[in-house]
């Protein structure tokens, strides 16, 4: 099947656009990259819309009469573009987004619009009406304006801005069918966006003046004329390098430019934003007619009194985080967890059983069993806790609460080098690395976003709770909570000291500057919060059954071999005892020099929860038994010991999973054998402070 | 009193915004985010740590730090309570 239309979906962040883009394409969606750079690239097929009836808005189109037929568009891609602000040239989410509509020319660009913040979300649709490209408006949250007893013409904004407006609430799935119909006549007829004359006076000459110098090269690299002289208007030296300008023609604009700075008094800049603004308002005036002049309290207004209070508002977040937690790690959390462990490990049992009853080779069974399923099965186990992690950050996004988490969070987290953004990868952190060094893609300058991904594998991740409830057994009285609270506030302590060290030696200078909209509170629809939920498993599961897979393999093989192939009766004759014997000296600093614990830190590079296995393994007994902790108090003499192998599994390098993820999110190799080896330095430096100190203390 | 700047202003004031400083990608930034010559602007409230702030301004609200609103100067006319 081949395809007929792209459409390209634009829009302000907090717009609806992800929403928008559930509806339009359902379950047909791939994840991938922009070409070069790490800015999230979703795509998908234009799912069938059909319902026959006139749409709820019913204000006839200049464009077309109104009409909802029986169509098949599955030969129709959407690209999600990143939801932007601006076709600024100062963030990769700008410039991505800009490139693809004029190079790549999606046959037409849907723009999805807050209609309950026209004023600004307008902005970035002035900007995309100069590029020519066929172009459809999407006016989203219109249940909200009506709500409020505010109208809005879309016939008049449809004559101010010279393109098809559709009026659609995108979580309700209204007008979803009326701006697909028009999308699709617009590729069909390929109706050019007619330019909008929106300079006046000193502005109006200095832009005919640049149009005209610069129109035959732009129409050589095949860009509007109007699109390329605003951006030179607005200094913009991407268009100055892709027209190939020389330098006297750069003198003649700058020239051109400067008279008009002193004749309107602002910036250049300046002078085109407040054109666009002005434009937008006088729009805005004929096409929105409000009930009230004066704004009252919105809702929004009424929960920030509450959660952004001088007094409450910190106490407020960290009751948000704590029920994140509890929900995570807590009863609930355990609870799915666990069941579907007993589901994963009769599974695996039932396998095992099969096999044997087959009579297969012993070895081939031992690898099936012992190997793959129970170390892919490991993995697996782990699954529900980072879907239940994300089901709750994903509310917490969509309600808009992250946004005022960064609010809160930004001073502190300015002291040590970082903004208010790297919050949100600092608390997924907490959940798993992998996703949380992706979610430092937010970030628009790479300095921010590789100093929020070094900083991230300090905050505990999930997979080493097993680790920690086995040794609060074992050592403190099973106090689980002490063990915890102690590590989790270790971990962020060693992450400020890390920070304030890289930013004075790699890290120099300010993080960009932190402005960002606090969107207005809304409740999360259950179809974004499934569809994360669900993108999560798909994407763990597939993980656990390539890299870790291949993973399991390699260790099931250096633990079931000796160096000459044998079969080994012990891992302590394997390949893995062997490498293990010879590392296990470096850790006399840290009191647990042993073969077991070097081994259990090896296997803990594939998956962290997998020290506790080979701890089990080692000792061959059952990992909940008392036969357990007792083994673990011979491979530990002392409780400095356990503490310091506890402080050494905190902060040591994350799972190779994780370096995957750190390492595409960093895009370097180099940057991320140093972190792995400066984290696993500064895990053996800690965990021997914490040995030698407790011996001292006479733990 | 008149307030020169948006960092300035007290929980509650408005200002009708008179020049956008900042550099390169600051300046740019706030000028997209619609804060141009002539716009009104009201301070609701400072984050409970000090810094940053939030303002309104075209119906939404924006939150930036104190040393960038302080580029941001104020005509001097009065505007009074929000």
């Amino acid at each position: 099947m081949s395809i007929r239309y792209t459409f390209a979906l634009a829009g302000n962040q907090n717009s609806g656009k992800t929403t928008l883009f559930n509806v339009l394409t359902g379950a047909n969606q791939h994840v991938g990259n922009w070409p070069g750079v790490t800015v999230e690239q979703k795509t998908g097929l234009l799912i069938h819309h059909h319902h026959g009836e006139d749409t709820h808005f019913g204000q006839p189109s200049l464009f077309g009469k109104r009409r909802a037929d029986k169509e098949e568009n599955r030969d129709v891609q959407i690209v999600d573009l990143p939801g932007i602000y601006s076709l600024s040239p100062y963030s990769m989410e700008e410039i991505v987004s800009r490139n693809f509509i004029t190079l790549e020319k999606p046959d037409v660009v849907i723009n999805i619009v807050d209609a309950t913040n026209l004023e600004r979300n307008l902005y970035l649709t002035m900007q995309l009406l100069q590029l020519g490209t066929p172009m459809v408006i999407a006016l989203n949250m219109m249940d909200e304006v009506r709500a409020h007893g505010d109208v809005i013409h879309t016939d008049i904004l449809e004559k101010e801005l010279g393109v098809p407006v559709v009026s659609i609430c995108a979580r309700k799935g209204e007008g979803i069918d009326e701006l697909v119909r028009l999308s699709v006549k617009a590729a069909e007829e390929k109706r050019k966006t007619p330019p909008l004359d929106i300079c006046t006076g000193a502005a109006h000459k200095a832009l005919h003046a640049i149009t005209h110098l610069a129109e035959p090269k732009a129409q050589a690299v095949g860009l509007s004329p109007r699109y390329a002289a605003t951006k030179l208007f607005e200094g913009d030296e991407p268009m100055q390098q892709l027209l190939g300008l020389s330098d006297d023609e750069l003198h003649v604009i700058d020239e051109i430019l400067v008279e008009a700075e002193t004749a309107v008094g602002m910036e250049r800049a300046a002078i085109m934003a407040d054109l666009r603004y002005q434009y937008i308002e006088r729009a805005l005036k004929k096409a929105v007619v409000r009930k009230s002049e004066t704004e009252g309290e919105s809702l929004s207004d009424r929960i920030d009194k509450v959660m952004a209070h001088p007094v409450l508002a910190i106490p407020m977040f960290l009751c948000a985080m704590l029920l994140v937690f509890w929900v995570t790690f807590g009863p609930i959390g355990t609870w799915v967890a666990d069941g579907f462990a007993a589901l994963v490990d009769s599974a695996i049992a039932a396998i095992g059983d099969g096999l044997a009853a087959a009579n297969v080779a012993y070895w081939l069974q031992d690898l099936m069993v012992n190997g793959v399923l129970t170390g892919v099965g490991s993995v697996l186990s782990f699954m529900p806790t980072i879907v239940i992690l994300f089901m709750c950050l994903s509310i917490l996004e969509d309600s808009g609460y992250m946004a005022r988490a960064a609010f809160l969070m930004d001073k502190p987290l300015r002291k040590i080098g970082l903004n208010g953004r790297s919050f949100i990868p600092m608390m997924m952190g907490f959940g798993c690395t992998v996703p949380a060094a992706m979610a430092a893609r937010s970030m628009s300058s790479r300095r921010d976003r590789r100093f929020t991904i070094l900083l991230t594998p300090f905050m505990s991740c999930g997979a080493k709770v097993p680790v920690y409830a086995l040794f609060a057994r074992a050592f403190f009285h099973d106090n689980l909570v002490m063990v915890m609270t102690a590590l989790y506030v270790g971990g962020i302590l060693v992450a400020i000291a890390a920070g304030a060290v890289m930013k004075h030696v790699l890290f120099h200078g300010d993080a960009a500057p932190f402005i960002m909209e606090l969107p207005a509170y809304r409740l999360p629809t259950p179809r974004n919060v499934l569809r994360t939920m669900w993108d999560k498993a798909k994407d763990f599961i597939q993980k656990a059954f390539t890299v870790i897979f291949l993973a399991t393999l390699a260790v099931w093989f250096l633990q079931s071999f000796t160096i000459r192939f044998d079969m080994a009766e012990t891992v302590q004759e394997s390949i893995l005892g062997g490498v293990a014997g010879f590392i296990a000296p470096i850790f006399a600093p840290c009191g647990f020099a042993s073969v077991e614990a070097a081994t259990a830190v090896l296997t803990g590079i594939m998956a962290k929860e997998s020290v506790v296995s080979t701890l089990a393994v080692l000792a061959g007994v059952d990992v909940e038994s008392t036969a357990m902790l007792n083994a673990l108090r011979g491979v530990f003499p002392s409780t400095a010991a356990a503490m310091a192998f506890l402080t050494f599994v905190l902060l040591y390098m994350p799972c190779i999973a994780a370096f995957a993820s750190i390492k595409r999110e960093l895009e370097s190799r180099r940057w991320a054998v140093l972190a792995v080896l400066g984290q696993t330095g500064l895990a053996w430096l800690c965990a021997t402070v914490v040995y030698q100190l407790g011996m001292l203390l006479g733990l | 009193m008149a307030r020169e700047n948006i960092a300035q202003l007290e929980p509650g004031e408005s200002g009708i915004v008179d020049v956008v400083g900042g550099e390169g990608a600051l300046h740019r930034h706030l000028l997209d985010m619609g804060l141009t010559p002539g716009v009104k602007v009201t301070l609701i409230r400072t984050a409970p740590l000090g810094d940053p702030l939030e303002i309104h301004l075209r119906g939404y609200a924006l939150t930036l730090r104190k040393d960038d609103a302080a580029c941001i100067t104020l005509r001097d006319e009065e505007a009074g309570k929000a």
